[in-house]
């Protein structure tokens, strides 16, 4: 292998793989067979605990998946699909550092079951550059410095763009109030303001 | 999480009858709530049945007033023009709560059927009557600082987080419910159950019922409401104390009242000593005080949440100045 080649985030993602796959495995006997009792009373057709089909539409191109009920959205996208531009980081909802557009809303992947967003289109970070030419927002980004670690960034542009399509962003105290569910530990949200207000055709 | 099966449901009958023969199945809509609490261990359900493809999502107007559909999302009901003219106390509600992000998943019905934030409940290392009856409270005598001043228990002492459900029973709504003797309706305020010596029940509903949508009655004290809501920070937090409060004045004098609080009781609570206090008053900063004050009738702190109930007095005063037009 030619160690040059590997890059951080590819050393990430192959490291990851294992453990997930292992993880799979994970969900004591006794659970599954009191699931299974319980649905060969149900007049629903159950799929599930195991692996089952599910076909997620990233970006404008379908995937299949054979994955458990339980993964959650994040967990397919950079576990599955390897597009790690989604970022874990409370993995409760209280940070948005995983928020991706569903059907052009901005949600919370991470509290998000994968299998509930079938033939919906999922937009992440890396959907919204054109080739090499950035998405207005992420240029901004860029422009205005809205970032220190950069962790919490791809949540925070992803935001900011469905931000603009709701037409909320109408001044400074806007601008926060409706970019409060994006947590930036290194405090960059002058920038962050700076960069949303920019796109929005506002001066600051 | 815990391993689970998952189905999606095409109608509320088939929904029903998956839930009827599985004691530990569960709906699922928003996922806001069940899906964290599922990752912390607090909910491990057999079975979780989908019901994001009910045809309960629309917010229509009635000839007495909207009906919202249980799953209509909490950002389409702020958003919502008849919401936001004749219910202004809903419409700010929602929009105090959570993140733009979470109120695009989180559904009406879900949010009634939320669960406490309280801390020694999410820890399944920790006492709590609620999740595991018969362990004790570990917030009496504990970090107490965000619960209940009010309708509490030697059993559970903890808060009902929903901001909408304060603001809904400020307009007297009403929820329909579909059980397996048919359609019932449940007036908001008998839809939430104290804790008592049963804290893991938190409503009327029993196993299977499904909301199907909520009812919200026009009136003059509806459309002149508000919300104040008390908190930690700015945005994206749970409230200390909130007060829905909506009035009817005329002539000078208040026609009808209603306030109500979150943040300080097991249930959003309705504090009819201050609309006793309100009711038949002229619509002064004097009537507003004494109301404020028999809002705080009945409270009793543990220690660290003792700051409540002076809030509750403040927070309800200054909601009424809103709404009486004297601030």
């Amino acid at each position: 292998m030619d160690v040059g080649k590997v890059t951080r985030r590819r050393f990430l993602v192959r490291a990851a793989l294992p453990t997930i796959a292992a993880g799979v495995g994970i969900g004591s006997p006794r659970l599954c067979a009191l699931a299974q009792a319980a649905a060969s009373v149900s007049v629903l057709p159950a799929s599930g605990p195991g692996p089952m089909p599910v076909t997620l539409n990233v970006n404008g191109r379908a995937h299949e998946l054979r994955i458990e009920p339980r993964v959650t959205l994040l967990d397919a996208l950079r576990e599955r699909l390897a597009l790690t531009g989604t970022k874990k980081g409370c993995d409760q909802g209280t940070c948005g550092a995983c928020t991706v557009l569903v059907d052009g809303r901005r949600v919370n992947a991470c509290l998000t079951l994968a299998v509930m967003v079938q033939r919906k289109a999922i937009t992440t970070i890396e959907g919204l550059a054109d080739g090499d030419q950035l998405h207005p927002m992420q240029a901004a980004f860029l422009a205005h410095d809205g970032f220190q670690c950069g962790y919490c960034t791809p949540g925070q542009i992803l935001s900011a763009v469905a931000l603009l399509a709701e037409k909320r962003a109408t001044d400074e105290a806007s601008v926060r109030e409706w970019m409060s569910g994006n947590i930036c530990r290194c405090g960059a949200y002058p920038n962050i303001v700076a960069a949303v207000r920019s796109v929005a055709g506002q001066p600051s | 999480m815990n391993a689970f099966r998952y189905a999606q449901a095409r109608d509320a009958a088939s929904a029903m009858a998956a839930l009827a023969a599985d004691p530990r199945a569960r709906y699922i809509a928003g996922g806001t709530n069940v899906v964290d609490l599922m990752k912390e261990g607090v909910e491990r359900p057999s079975l979780l049945v989908d019901i994001t493809q009910l045809p309960l999502r629309g917010i229509d107007r009635t000839a007495t007033g909207v009906r919202v559909g249980a799953l209509a999302l909490m950002s389409d009901v702020a958003d919502h023009p008849a919401i936001a003219r004749d219910y202004p106390v809903v419409a700010q509600a929602l929009l105090a709560s959570a993140s733009p992000q979470l109120r695009n998943m989180a559904t009406i019905g879900g949010n009634l059927m939320q669960r406490t934030r309280c801390a020694y409940f999410r820890d399944v290392s920790q006492h709590c009557n609620k999740r595991a009856p018969g362990t004790g409270c570990a917030a009496i005598s504990g970090v107490n600082r965000r619960h209940a001043v009010v309708g509490g228990s030697e059993q559970c002492i903890c808060t009902h987080a929903s901001d909408l459900a304060v603001a809904l029973l400020s307009v007297d709504a009403i929820v329909h419910v579909r059980g397996r003797a048919g359609e019932r309706t449940v007036p908001l305020e008998r839809f939430h159950v104290l804790p008592g010596s049963t804290p893991q029940r938190e409503t009327v509903l029993e196993h299977g019922d499904l909301i199907t949508a909520v009812e919200l009655p026009a009136s003059a004290a509806a459309r002149n409401s508000y919300y104040l809501k008390v908190r930690d920070r700015a945005s994206y937090e749970f409230a200390l104390v909130s007060v829905a409060a909506a009035l009817n004045v005329a002539g000078g004098r208040i026609r009808a009242a209603r306030v109500a609080l979150g943040g300080v009781a097991p249930t959003p609570w309705r504090a009819h000593a201050a609309e006793a206090a309100l009711l038949g008053r002229p619509a002064t900063g004097g009537t507003f005080a004494a109301a404020a004050e028999a809002a705080t009738r009945g409270m009793k702190g543990y220690g660290q949440n003792d700051f409540k109930i002076v809030l509750v007095r403040r927070a309800v005063n200054r909601a009424l100045q809103h709404v009486g037009a004297i601030a």
